[in-house]
């Protein structure tokens, strides 16, 4: 059977909804786009615990920090999983980790800002969180098996992660007038950069015919982001707080809110490296790596000594 | 009495925070994913350890205390942690080590404290036993893999044996609350020595060089080690800021 019919057998069990297994036969093209987003997700969870742990030793309360911990430590989690659902497609996580750490493999840009007060806590779970469960719902319906299987769990937390956001803030938005006022200095330094989570307009988004084609995404960036501007907007009122928008106004006629203008220079800034923290989280990164390699040389070497010792005995 | 009871609450709940608050520095920055997930679980049954002994305690004060104001607005010399969890967080093997001879610590601890009369003690040490029991196994094992490694995961060992042995005395020292309750700690040496001594020989390190080790003493009665100022500054920065908020 030539690739020509292979190609057509698969795009035949993608329209009927069958969905593709690590072993079966799948495009190049469709295993590199796979293996791309899937790591890149995984990145995004393990950078991701980087800018919330910068608040675990100081969060304002015992119960805090343990939501917190906890809230961190689903992320690694969720990275693993992850992890593992992108080896399904034959590259280690190894090779992985050493993609990220030279600057070849990307995670979500908006872990390049950093984390200034407690507000941020809450409002990385409620924005940013938010975002992603808005790409996350969707891909628990992507066409590769055990990406969408992961997801169905991740959703399940990441939604939980938001709820703890929103009453993080919530908390704060009848609080002091300083809490009120690091609530609302948080959303307005969240706003724009969580918009940005669902990337370039679909005009230039370059990955998206293809992946739409193959159900890997099933909606576009932005269809998801006006799904997420419409749902941030009616639940912002519930704080008694406002987004940074002059523009933002609900739109009858189309029954959507309209929006400004995404800063698209910072956009493409940050993802060339230029955010503020890209440099810190990448060093957090490789530092950590760099500091564990005797310990992960001490754990192989131990389990090989107990393998000859068994052997042995 | 009661003041004894309070004392010793919260020597046990200061413990537990001051590690958890130590290990939660590994959330994020751990050798390798699993372990970073491990360590972090860790964190979280010493943490939820240190709020059940801290409400416990609150109930003893009364009046308008609660676990956030004994955790967030207690100083330095009012803090009853012992000086062994205290200690930098150094290398991994440093924090595995300190992990290993406090778990092994409270082990015998909470068993004994499962037959103590105050009732509430006894029920959160039976549930906490069960999460000790576990960070036993688990720290045990890394001491073995680290012993047991590569010559330089053995070297890293023995120099973190050489920084944390000399806080490990305090723990069997009875301070005067753990005299006035009659809990001495004293006898609980043995199986913890012995559970240690054996740990540590499969691992291919040696007690003999530090038989005559001086002991530090001083956290249990609130004279620390110069590391606790930095952390309660760090742990208490918020509630200090903004005092009299709910968060």
């Amino acid at each position: 059977m030539g690739t020509h019919n292979l190609e057509e057998l698969f795009q035949q069990k993608i329209d009927k909804e069958v969905k593709i297994e690590p072993k079966d036969w799948m495009p190049e093209a469709y295993r590199k786009t796979n293996l791309r987003q899937i790591s890149q997700h995984a990145h995004s969870e393990i950078v991701g615990m980087l800018p919330e742990g910068n608040w675990i030793s100081r969060a304002p309360s015992l119960k805090r920090k343990a939501i917190l911990i906890a809230k961190v430590q689903d992320e690694a989690g969720h990275g693993l999983y992850l992890y593992a659902a992108a080896e399904t497609l034959g590259q280690s996580r190894e090779q992985m980790i050493n993609d990220l750490h030279s600057g070849k493999a990307k995670y979500s840009s908006i872990f390049n800002y950093p984390t200034l007060t407690w507000a941020d806590m809450g409002a990385i779970g409620w924005l940013v969180d938010g975002a992603a469960i808005m790409n996350q719902v969707m891909l628990t319906r992507t066409s590769y098996g055990p990406y969408a299987r992961a997801m169905v769990r991740i959703c399940k937390e990441e939604s939980f992660h938001q709820r703890q956001g929103f009453e993080t803030l919530l908390v704060l938005s009848k609080g002091s007038k300083e809490q009120r006022a690091m609530c609302q200095d948080a959303i307005n330094r969240w706003w724009w950069p969580a918009l940005m989570m669902f990337g370039p307009r679909d005009s230039e988004s370059t990955n998206s015919d293809m992946s739409m084609k193959w159900k890997i995404k099933r909606k576009t960036n932005d269809e998801l982001r006006q799904q997420f501007v419409d749902m941030i907007a009616e639940q912002v009122k519930l704080l008694g707080m406002t987004l940074p928008d002059p523009a933002l106004r609900w739109n009858e006629a189309r029954k959507h809110y309209d929006f400004g203008e995404i800063n698209w220079d910072e956009f493409w800034q940050v993802v060339k490296g230029n955010g503020p923290c890209n440099k810190q989280r990448l060093d957090a990164r490789r530092k950590a790596w760099e500091e564990g390699a005797w310990v992960r040389e001490a754990a192989q070497a131990h389990a090989n000594k107990q393998r000859t010792r068994t052997k042995a005995a | 009495m009661q003041q004894a009871l309070l004392d010793y609450t919260l020597y046990l709940a200061d413990s537990a925070l001051i590690l958890g608050q130590r290990n939660s520095a590994w959330c994020g920055h751990g050798p390798v994913l699993e372990q970073d997930i491990a360590i972090t679980n860790i964190t979280l049954d010493v943490i939820g350890q240190a709020r059940s002994l801290y409400q416990y305690a609150a109930q003893l004060k009364g009046g308008e205390t609660t676990e956030d104001t004994l955790a967030y607005l207690r100083n330095e010399r009012d803090y009853k942690n012992c000086l062994l969890v205290e200690q930098p967080n150094g290398d991994w093997g440093q924090t595995i080590l300190r992990q290993f001879f406090f778990s092994c610590f409270q082990r015998e601890l909470y068993t004994q404290l499962t037959k103590e009369k105050d009732a509430t003690l006894a029920a959160i040490a039976t549930k906490s036993l069960k999460e000790v029991n576990y960070h036993c196994r688990w720290s045990s094992e890394w001491v073995l893999r680290l012993g047991d490694g590569t010559p330089e995961s053995h070297t890293r060992l023995v120099t973190a044996l050489e920084n944390l042995w000399p806080y490990t005395g305090e723990l069997f020292k009875a301070a005067d609350y753990e005299i006035a309750l009659g809990l001495d700690p004293a006898p609980l040496h043995k199986n913890w020595f012995s559970t240690v001594q054996s740990t540590l020989e499969e691992a291919t390190l040696s007690l003999a060089p530090l038989t005559s080790c001086y002991m530090q003493l001083g956290g249990k009665t609130g004279v620390h080690s110069e590391e606790l100022g930095y952390i309660l500054t760090d742990l208490q920065y918020m509630q200090r800021t903004y005092p009299g908020c709910d968060w």
